[in-house]
């Protein structure tokens, strides 16, 4: 049987090769749950039957950042607790994104304090802001679609800090932190 | 006997030599002295049959700023026995910024001094292990005293490399 008979019978999709596997990249984000106050509260209620964060393809809430590739940040981050949060994005494979949930992680939020960081893009590299004291879970499924938007968008050539050349893949180097 | 009455004259029974300020607020009995006999009042109030202060809910400071002896110290007691609050209060010069540990009389004092000295810098004479409790380790200031800006100190705080 020819290639003709046969999508004559199944019918046939032209596509782009990149915009097939950014597709299949968008639909399987694995998170992060960075939940460190009550943000996670709000985070959890997205992976609930009512919100049911399943529907974008990203209810696989991975504990070991070996496993992820997007970062939820919900909560207030210290400066006690900066270095954790970078160390744990640290351990995760490229390419990664970050969304800063919430007033207190984007900004400091209400905690205009010398123990509260002002803002975790302070020490790391965030893509979606989301507002909301806490949000909302829909507003976190916004921010998740962004992501999606973005990741969509992307080649994979283009991710950050990875390039690709005549000698394969190059990952960069982990920046762990050493010292704490 | 109203204990309102009693652990005022059990203790000057006891202490002849200590100057007991006395002060009935709104039913709350707070007693304020000199810091030398923090440990011997603490433990006869703990140990005496009709006192049983047992239970030492908190320990925390008080920074006055300008005033001459800096800083107060306050223990607030409670006795589960008769279900009565008691508050102490020590002041605390900032030249001699030192009171002795009760932390051998409640153990539970053990992390309420660890916070006030963290909070304040207000060292405890013979405590078991006076770090930090709240703020890094190598942090060189204490953010409740009055001296200290609300956004702390540019850079007193490290954060990881970008």
């Amino acid at each position: 049987m020819g290639l003709e008979a046969y999508i004559k019978d199944t019918g046939f999709l032209t596509t782009q090769v990149n915009a097939l596997i950014a597709w299949a990249r968008k639909n399987s984000v694995w998170p992060m749950p960075m939940g460190i106050s009550c943000c996670a509260i709000e985070m959890m209620a997205v992976g609930d039957p009512k919100y049911d964060i399943a529907r974008f393809g990203s209810e696989v809430m991975r504990f070991t950042p070996r496993q992820c590739d997007l970062m939820i940040v919900a909560g207030t981050v210290t400066y006690k607790m900066a270095p954790v949060v970078r160390k744990i994005y640290d351990q995760m494979p490229e390419p990664k994104w970050v969304i800063a949930m919430g007033a207190c992680t984007s900004s400091g939020g209400m905690y205009r304090s010398y123990s509260v960081v002002q803002g975790i893009d302070q020490f790391l590299p965030v893509d979606i802001y989301l507002a909301g004291c806490p949000p909302r879970p829909d507003n976190l499924l916004h921010a998740l679609m962004m992501i999606q938007d973005k990741i969509g968008k992307t080649k994979a050539s283009q991710f950050k800090n990875i390039t690709i050349d005549d000698g394969g893949i190059k990952v960069p180097e982990l920046n762990v932190i050493q010292n704490n | 006997m109203d204990l309102n009455t009693l652990i005022p004259q059990k203790l000057k029974e006891k202490f002849p030599a200590t100057d007991f300020v006395i002060s009935d607020y709104k039913d709350e009995l707070t007693i304020k002295f000199d810091k030398i006999f923090i440990l011997d009042v603490c433990r006869f109030l703990k140990t005496d049959v009709d006192l049983l202060f047992t239970y030492c809910t908190d320990i925390t400071a008080i920074d006055w700023a300008t005033r001459k002896n800096r800083f107060t110290v306050v223990y607030n007691l409670f006795s589960l026995k008769h279900s009565f609050r008691l508050r102490l209060k020590a002041d605390v010069d900032e030249l001699d910024c030192k009171i002795d540990s009760v932390s051998s009389i409640w153990k539970g004092a053990n992390w309420q001094e660890r916070e006030t000295y963290d909070m304040y810098g207000i060292k405890f004479n013979n405590h078991p292990d006076l770090r930090r409790m709240y703020m890094p380790e190598e942090f060189e200031y204490h953010p409740l005293r009055k001296d200290f800006p609300l956004m702390g100190v540019p850079g007193s705080l490290p954060l990881p490399k970008k």
